[in-house]
């Protein structure tokens, strides 16, 4: 049965390579196997790389986020290390107080957004990093690269399931806040609190891919993620509120992202409405941030792992 | 990649199995078809030239075996062959394209077996191979493609707890996810204990039965013996020697070794008049003879043998082994090059 349909086969393309004109034997052969198994495999089912890029991207986001929730590592720093941290921090600081933006707020109210500063950088930075290092040390990423799929896709879909990942974080955090410590955040706030977060979130990932495009090694990541990020946590408003630090030690800060996204977050937390909530300067410096740093990957991230060999 | 639509209207009409009749057929009848070639390929690294300008042809369907050793340009090749680095000079032309500019699709085509690298974390066997079948318009079935590395009782392990043996045939089937007409692999069994390596091997000989063109990458000679339909040996940067297993180095046209041990009341002078003048005596009566007319030495030796009434017990013929061969080739080839950069 087989070998009849096959011949039948041959013969309609043996017939078919004679009729075409100009046609060449070759240029016409790779097709049918392909085709052959692509029709077989899936019945009236595209794949996601059928279906386009908006699928191939979701494709790509599912499995990040199934791969990084169970990575036991990432689950501790980026879900429970900061909710440790914040209700450590309050219960020991919070019932002093402090002043955000001209606003008297008690110490507690303070690190909900700090801690969600620090949350979004562990997540969209410190773990994003190490990752995206390790992934091309081990091949992984080459392997990719050697499928059809394209760059695009493939940070399209870690930043994001990285977003993903803050923007859940984001709400564990205000839920905490709302039903521990009574911080309550109104609609307009929200907003600003939701596009910081995004701004924050992107801009972080791509300062991940240049960070690990300039690192060699991922025994070299992880020591730089926290010597990057450790002195900025003191300075920028997440430990430390800004009011009991040195001008000095502000202007320094105020140079890097952290203290940006800190600000922004902090802004929205003592304010209602969404024009006094929105801190677009803060926004601004963090997506230029997001932007250097992605002409700096476009130019030193690679693909391959960094030992070549011959 | 242009299809007649009628191609699509019998596509669909075939069946499961007549995927791997068609695809052995196609393979059989396009035998010549060169689905890698390339022409003075020549490869620098700063002062350093990896490749000195080699010559390849691999034709569709059959398994190339690209052997050398350690640092002689294998992987260097490879990824140029793969479009991950350009050529310094030279053509390179894979399933009719340059790899370094080749159009997104021309990556349908292709399935690339790394010499590093590891699992995914986090995800099964099968999600693993879910991924990536994703990123294919018309990927082979997931279970199917399980089933032909073996990793089927394996499907929903997390990739990372699998032995070195099953990574690398999860590594396979990756590269088979797309169902792609070339396979590469690059080096698939270093570091395997034998028998994980029979199981590779024997995933490796099916790639043939699908119809796959494989190139592959190894430093085994019993593997490039055992496995490929041609064989290609790199040193210091060219290509030595070139020829099927049993024809490599002219190993077919070299002189037979027939080594036996004489009774104590013989000697050398006492053999048949055409073997006595070319034997060889080892020590301990021990002779050594270089034949080539095999029939017509041992019919000469036999017949000597049984007339003094004695049994040839340790007799033995032998050809240089592809071992032989290949260390002979890689170590002058070595040498040489030693001497011209102490030059």
């Amino acid at each position: 049965m087989i070998l009849i349909l096959s011949r039948l086969f041959r013969a309609w393309r043996e017939r078919n390579a004679a009729a075409s004109h100009d046609a060449v034997d070759a240029a016409v052969i790779p097709a049918p196997t392909s085709l052959i198994a692509g029709t077989k495999s899936h019945p009236g089912r595209r794949t996601p790389a059928g279906g386009g890029p908006l699928t191939l991207l979701a494709h790509q986001v599912r499995f990040d986020l199934l791969a990084a929730f169970r990575n036991p590592r990432a689950r501790f720093f980026t879900i429970a290390f900061p909710i440790i941290l914040l209700v450590i921090l309050a219960g020991v600081f919070g019932h002093g107080t402090t002043v955000v933006d001209g606003v008297h707020v008690k110490l507690s109210h303070f690190y909900i957004p700090g801690i969600l500063a620090m949350s979004i950088i562990t997540s969209a930075y410190a773990t994003l990093v190490v990752s995206i290092a390790s992934a091309r040390e081990t091949g992984i990423l080459k392997r990719r690269r050697a499928t059809p799929v394209s760059a695009t896709i493939l940070i399209g879909g870690q930043a994001l399931a990285t977003l993903v990942t803050t923007a859940a974080m984001t709400a564990v955090l205000l839920l905490i806040g709302r039903f521990a410590y009574g911080f309550s955040v109104a609609p307009g706030a929200l907003v600003a609190i939701a596009c910081t977060v995004i701004v924050g979130t992107l801009s972080f990932a791509c300062i991940s891919y240049a960070v690990a495009g300039l690192i060699g090694s991922v025994d070299a990541a992880q020591p730089i993620v926290q010597a990057t990020v450790m002195p900025l946590y003191f300075i920028s408003g997440i430990w430390i509120p800004n009011e009991n630090l040195s001008h000095t030690l502000q202007s320094i800060a105020s140079v890097f992202p952290v203290e940006h996204l800190a600000s922004a977050l902090h802004l929205a937390s003592v304010h209602s409405s969404f024009s006094a909530a929105f801190a677009p300067k803060d926004l601004l410096v963090l997506a230029i941030w997001g932007l250097a740093a992605a002409a700096i990957a476009a130019r030193r991230f690679s693909w391959l792992p960094s030992v070549a060999t011959a | 990649m242009t299809v007649p639509p009628a191609v699509l209207t019998v596509a669909g009409m075939l069946t499961n199995s007549l995927e791997v009749a068609m695809a052995q057929r196609q393979a059989a009848n396009t035998p010549n078809e060169a689905v890698i070639a390339v022409r003075g390929l020549r490869k620098r690294y700063g002062s350093d030239e990896a490749v000195r300008g080699i010559d390849l042809e691999v034709r569709r369907g059959e398994i190339f075996a690209f052997l050398g050793p350690n640092g002689a340009g294998k992987t260097t090749t490879v990824e140029i062959l793969e479009g991950f680095r350009t050529a310094t000079a030279g053509t390179v032309e894979v399933l009719g394209a340059d790899p370094a500019n080749a159009p997104a699709h021309w990556r349908e085509r292709i399935g690339v077996v790394l010499q590093e690298s590891q699992a995914e974390p986090g995800l099964t066997v099968r999600e693993c191979l879910q991924l990536y079948s994703g990123y294919y318009r018309a990927p082979r079935p997931v279970d199917e493609t399980l089933a032909l590395v073996g990793l089927r009782e394996q499907a929903d392990q997390r990739a990372t707890s699998l032995s070195g043996g099953q990574r690398r045939r999860l590594d396979v089937a990756l590269a088979l996810a797309g169902d792609p007409e070339l396979v590469f692999l690059d080096e698939p069994t270093t570091g395997f204990d034998p028998s994980a390596r029979r199981l590779a091997w024997e995933v490796i000989a099916g790639l043939r039965e699908i119809g796959k063109t494989v190139f592959l990458t190894t430093h085994y000679m019993d593997e490039a013996e055992r496995l490929a339909d041609r064989i290609a040996v790199i040193a210091a940067g060219r290509i030595v020697a070139s020829g099927t297993p049993q024809t490599l180095g002219d190993r077919n046209l070299s002189a037979a070794r027939i080594s036996l041990t004489l009774p104590h009341d013989a000697s050398i002078r006492d053999l048949p008049e055409p073997l006595a003048e070319r034997a060889q005596g080892q020590g301990g009566g021990h002779v050594l003879i270089e034949s080539h007319t095999v029939a017509a030495d041992l019919h000469a030796l036999s017949g000597w043998a049984l007339a003094r009434g004695f049994d040839l017990d340790d007799l033995d013929v032998t050809r240089p082994t592809l071992e032989d061969v290949y260390l002979s080739l890689t170590q002058s080839e070595t040498a040489t090059e030693t001497a011209r950069s102490q030059r």
